[in-house]
């Protein structure tokens, strides 16, 4: 099965060229079999390359293949050589059934989702492009490979935020989307050039296997190409600074937010750090940046959610907040239990994202949660399979999410590497608001009073098979997926961080054990602080349904009391506000400034200037030429005398 | 066999012109077909030399060298290396398509234009195949004036301004350059007691003393950069390419800049190499200067046209930057660029020309909706706009990664600036491209327009093609440039190692050791220690 590995990208962008190329010629039940069929055939082709890599003993467990040479520039030693290749090995095997898994679930729920809209075909065309750019972002062999990927799904993000492109707010996304995240990517590249220098070779198990004789542990190189790697990944899985594109992204079609703006692409940047762990493992101030930036984010994030009304954005911040947990995994060193809580948190949140979808779907495209309530009823399964995805979230144990968070936390506070006691309470009371806005979430839309038009109501009915089923689905998974991933504590084998532990190891980790002694903590501790965060989350909960449920009144009061933080949170800190005072604009008059004055009145005006004045002296000149014969004889009389009196004092002088 | 093949495809052109002289004016459908077919066959000669070069052997090849006006010295010195080949491709390429897309557009002086378009051809052809610095000369001068006519008569409302300022400023500069290449002339016969123009033996003899070289370095490199045009020579463009007829701008875009660098690469590198070593920073600087400036004064344009002119001036600013790395992975995609941006470019140009037919408008706020009445033009524009911003497996990132990468070699700071001109032109692009296709319909006007005929998806179709071939899979091309670029390169290397010693080590263990690539990277990453 080995030898079909560059299948798995190929089926879908086979379907994307199907679909792209005969758009508005294809009957509908066609393009719906080729959207969905390519992507099925992906996940069969994972899910046997899947046990066949397991198969393998595991410090055996690497496929690799290479198809023909990209880019190839002089010779060897300072040879630029890329190949189209890819690499399966427990990291993106576990990456391309998350993909594939996840995605086939959403092309399924968008046949009933998209149903009635104009460009269906269009739709599932760039859906199976971005299905095609992911897979390689997760399969490919080498860096630039993997940009490739990076940038095709920051197009195809790019395309279907914008994919109702007669909205002016859909397409201006689209392009904040596009544009924030080339900032990222520049970071990339740059990162690219350090690392290619130094290592001559952008091959992941190259760089992997010289990164300890090349670089120096702590050196600043390897911080330097880490920090750029990391800028990358901040633009790309929205972390601050760069976490503004992200929740306006929420203008796509939602089943679009929740495999790309949730499940997929946004993970890219903690796949990414996960895949260099062996250059990240010997930066620990890098890491340290990591974590400040991803606890940061968590906590930023997650306040922001409190006060939001449309449903997409509390889903889009609690993203970014997931994505900060993510993060500071990585910063403490704990890359498996980032990717852990990545695949989770894959199956949660697209879950929460496409019953959010349903709701909308229900509500004849209303998103504002205070037009909602009561819907538990008319909703029955979306409702339920969100509840789970909400249990799951919050943390409430034996939940997937549960133990996905919890050894976040644990390692953030105990890890060798970075671990501390105020990344873990940030964390922690990050946990606490994540449980507090999502039964917000849950309260305001399926309980209390219905607070809908009549005329929505009338028209409010559960969504078709095709949208409930992939809704049970996650819900299974994300109920039940933890298992595989519990502590140790638990006196039970966590098969997940064995299944990663070959592509978590190498030289560079054994020098970083070298020089980094490990913090001894005990299991009495893990088990304090486990339960400490599940008391926060229960009390969450409770304030929750006392301010949202109980008594409606108080949360009004309580919002009426503290307005400003209400109007800040609700404006989002006014930081779109802050960047287009102070970056938008300074540059776009800058470059007015640049094309009005320096380019047509500096450059040209001078230019301008020295043809008028050399016609002006042929102006002048012309007089000269005025074909009298008086003035001829003038100025042959003055020059004689002149010549004359020159070679007289001339002379005389010399 | 061989040895005919580039007079051939350089003169072809001609006798469409010949052809073309006995049509009668009237008879337009004549003339456009005579034209396609001397066109077509030009593009197949062309065809044919690929197929024939020899992508291994390093050096010229096709070489024809005849006496010419022998009292002189004047040799009909013909000959390409990977770097002429793929120009020539792209030149026979573009000039088809653009024969094909003005079809409709010209409707007035028809025999006119064609017999321009022609001449045009065949002085940027011989541009590219010359050996002989005369010819060189005659070739750069010829192809003045078909461009002269091409924008003073069928160009826009200021044609007149624009063509002359176009000519005024190419001849300023080459005016200089026959200045010097003269003094090259002279200085050649007093120490070989030969007169020779040609380029090959002026290569191989003793370089010049500093002085001189700095100077005649100077007066070329002036020629060239203002043809590039590199800042701050590049107020012409803006004028040119907007007051251009659609096919004026695309050539002048696709091929005519690429003279600049050319010349850069094929003269002034090899015979200057002193100089070129030392005015190397200044020229880095200008190309970042042009880099950055040429994407934000595109970014507030409100004409679709100039916007594209000022982002030429920003692409060909990555050009010139790779070309001064000085290094392989540098200056391969410098040369890799100079195709990417005659397709891309020449292809937007095109995109914008046939809006322009429709509505007679070029303003941004004219349009917005078109994706909506023109689905099949909106997608061949975003195509092109992708490649424009270099997006990966489109041929514009493989040039653009390369530059970068050669540049981060030669110095950090250069890459990082120049990487940042990589974020503003996503910014201008897709800022222009929403306002344009996306959005409602709100002018009635744009409501009726129809989507793009037969002819004009052929004209696009093979542009699109090679914008994911060179994207994909550029290794054909990559192989092809290599010989020739590891050649020039060859003739700076000499005055690098002199250079780099001055600056770092004592010159005693020059001779016995010359610096490597290597021992300039280990260098670098001390320096980031």
């Amino acid at each position: 099965m080995a030898e079909y590995l560059f299948l798995v990208p190929l089926f879908p962008l086979i379907g994307f060229l199907i679909n792209g190329l005969l758009i508005g010629r294809l009957p509908k039940p066609l393009i719906t079999l080729i959207g969905c069929g390519s992507v099925g055939l992906s996940l069969l082709l994972s899910c046997s390359l899947f046990f066949e890599l397991k198969a393998l003993a595991p410090e055996a467990r690497q496929i690799t293949q290479t198809l023909f040479t990209w880019i190839s520039v002089g010779q060897s030693p300072d040879q630029f050589h890329v190949s189209i290749g890819y690499l399966l090995d427990p990291l993106s095997a576990v990456m391309i059934l998350v993909v594939t898994g996840v995605g086939f679930l959403i092309h399924i729920y968008s046949i009933g989702y998209m149903a009635h809209d104009n460009g269906y075909g269009r739709y599932f065309a760039y859906m199976n492009l971005f299905t095609f750019a992911m897979l390689t972002l997760v399969l490919a062999d080498n860096f630039l490979f993997l940009f490739v990927g990076w940038e095709g799904v920051g197009l195809c993000s790019y395309l279907l935020i914008g994919f109702w492109y007669e909205k002016k707010s859909a397409s201006d996304a689209g392009k904040k989307a596009f544009i924030v995240n080339r900032i990222g990517d520049f970071g990339f590249l740059v990162g690219i050039f350090i690392i290619f220098w130094s290592v001559k070779s952008l091959d992941f198990m190259t760089v992997a296997a010289r990164a300890p004789e090349v670089f120096v542990f702590g050196g600043s190189l390897v911080t330097a190409a880490c920090l750029m790697l990391f800028l990358g990944a901040t633009g790309k899985s929205a972390q601050l600074p760069l976490y503004i594109w992200l929740p306006d992204a929420m203008e796509g079609p939602t089943p679009v937010s929740a495999l790309i703006h949730a499940a997929t692409m946004v993970t890219a940047g903690v796949y990414l750090l996960a895949r260099t762990n062996a250059l990240f493992i010997m930066a620990p101030d890098a890491l340290m940046v990591v974590a400040i930036i991803g606890a940061l984010t968590a906590l930023f994030a997650a306040t922001i959610g409190l006060a939001q009304n449309d449903i997409k954005r509390v889903l889009a911040y609690s993203t970014v907040s997931q994505l900060g947990y993510m993060f500071l995994a990585c910063g403490v060193a704990a890359f498996t239990a980032g990717i852990f809580h990545l695949m989770i948190h894959a199956f949660f949140k697209a879950l929460l994202f496409l019953g959010a979808g349903s709701v909308i779907h229900a509500m004849s495209n209303e998103q504002d949660m205070r037009n909602m309530g009561g819907l538990k009823k008319y909703l029955p399964i979306t409702f339920s399979t969100m509840f789970v995805a909400t249990l799951t979230i919050t943390g409430i144990p034996l939940f997937a999410g549960f133990f996905s968070k919890d050894e976040i936390l644990w390692k953030a506070f105990s890890s060798g590497t970075n671990g501390a006691w105020y990344f873990w309470l940030i964390g922690f009371v990050t946990a606490g608001l994540t449980a507090f806005y999502m039964f917000r979430l849950v309260y305001l839309t399926f309980y209390g009073k219905e607070r809908m038009d009549s005329k929505t109501k009338s028209h409010i009915h559960e969504s078709p098979r095709t949208m409930t089923v992939p809704l049970m689905a996650l819900a299974v998974l994300s109920a039940i997926g933890g298992f595989i991933g519990m502590p140790h504590i638990f006196g039970v084998t966590n098969y997940f961080e064995e299944w990663l532990s070959p592509v978590m190891s190498g030289p560079a980790h054994d020098m970083a054990e070298h020089a980094l002694a490990s913090g001894g903590h005990s299991a009495t501790m893990e088990w304090l602080l486990m339960a400490a965060s599940v008391v926060l989350v229960l009390v969450s909960i409770w304030m929750a349904y006392y301010f949202y449920r109980k008594n409606t009144q108080a949360s009004t009061s309580l919002a009426e009391k503290f307005l400003g933080i209400k109007t800040t949170l609700e404006n989002k800190y006014y930081v779109d506000e802050f960047y287009g005072a102070v970056v938008i604009r300074p540059v776009i008059y800058f470059s007015l400034f640049l094309w009005k004055f320096v380019d047509v009145i500096l450059i040209d005006g001078t230019l301008n200037g020295l043809a008028k004045l050399w016609r002006d002296v042929s102006d002048a000149l012309r007089y000269s030429q005025s074909g009298q014969l008086r003035s001829y004889a003038t100025i042959f009389t003055v020059g004689v005398v002149l010549l004359i009196a020159w070679i007289v004092f001339g002379i005389n002088h010399g | 066999m061989d040895n005919v093949l580039l007079t051939l495809v350089t003169f072809f052109p001609i006798l469409g012109v010949i052809l073309l002289l006995f049509v009668p004016n009237k008879q337009h459908d004549t003339i456009k077909g005579v034209s396609l077919i001397i066109a077509f066959i030009t593009l197949l000669i062309s065809i044919l030399i690929y197929a024939a070069f020899d992508p291994l052997a390093s050096g010229m090849q096709f070489e024809v060298n005849e006496p010419w006006v022998t009292s002189l010295g004047i040799n009909y010195h013909l000959g390409i290396d990977g770097i002429s080949l793929l120009l020539i491709a792209l030149t026979t390429v573009l000039t088809i398509l653009c024969v094909l897309a003005s079809w409709r557009s010209i409707k007035h002086g028809v025999k006119g234009f064609y017999i321009s378009l022609l001449m045009l051809t065949t002085g940027m052809i011989g541009v590219f195949c010359s050996l002989d610095l005369f010819l060189f000369y005659v070739f750069w001068e010829v192809m003045l004036i078909p461009m002269y006519f091409i924008i003073g008569v069928w160009g826009g409302p200021r044609r007149m301004y624009a063509a002359i300022k176009f000519v005024l400023f190419t001849m300023f500069g080459s005016l200089l350059m026959l200045v010097a290449l003269l003094y090259i002339y002279f200085q050649y016969q007093a120490f070989s007691g030969e007169f020779t123009f040609d380029l090959m033996k002026i290569i191989a003899a003793p370089p010049l003393s500093f002085q001189e070289q700095l100077w005649l370095f100077g007066a070329f490199g002036l020629a060239f950069a203002i043809k590039v045009p590199l800042f701050p020579f590049h107020t012409w463009l803006p004028d040119a390419h907007v007051q251009a007829p659609t096919v004026g701008s695309v050539l002048l875009a696709g091929v005519l800049l690429k003279m600049g660098t050319y010349g850069f690469l094929r003269i002034c590198i090899p015979v200057f190499p002193d100089a070129t070593v030392a005015y190397l920073p200044y020229i880095c600087i200008l190309a970042l200067i042009a880099i950055i400036y040429g994407a934000l004064v595109s970014m507030v344009q409100r004409d679709i046209k100039s916007l594209v002119a000022f982002s030429s001036v920003s692409h060909m600013g990555f050009v010139m930057l790779g070309m001064f790395t000085l290094n392989l992975q540098g200056v391969e995609g410098s040369v890799l660029q100079m195709l990417n941006h005659g397709i891309s470019t020449g292809a937007l140009f095109l995109i914008v020309g046939m809006i322009y037919e429709r509505r007679h408008t070029r303003m941004i706020e004219d349009f917005g909706g078109l994706a909506k009445v023109m689905p099949v033009f909106a997608t061949f524009f975003m195509i092109f706009t992708l490649s424009s911003i270099g997006l990966p497996l489109t041929n514009g990132f493989v040039g653009e990664f390369l530059i970068l990468l050669g540049a981060y070699k030669l110095n950090p700071v250069y890459a990082i600036v120049a990487a940042s001109g990589v974020i503003l032109a996503a910014c201008y692009m897709l800022w222009m491209y929403q306002r344009v296709v996306f959005g409602k319909v709100t002018n009635p006007e744009n409501q009726k327009l129809t989507d793009l005929t037969g002819r004009e998806r052929l004209v696009l179709i093979p542009l699109v093609l090679l914008v994911f071939w060179i994207g994909v899979y550029p290794m054909p091309f990559l192989d092809r440039i290599e010989p020739a670029v590891k050649q020039t390169l060859t003739y700076v290397e000499a005055a690098q190692v002199v250079q780099n010693s001055n600056e770092f080590q004592p010159v005693e263990t020059v001779a016995l050791e010359p610096l490597t690539a290597d021992d300039e990277t280990e260098k670098q990453m001390d320096d980031h220690r």
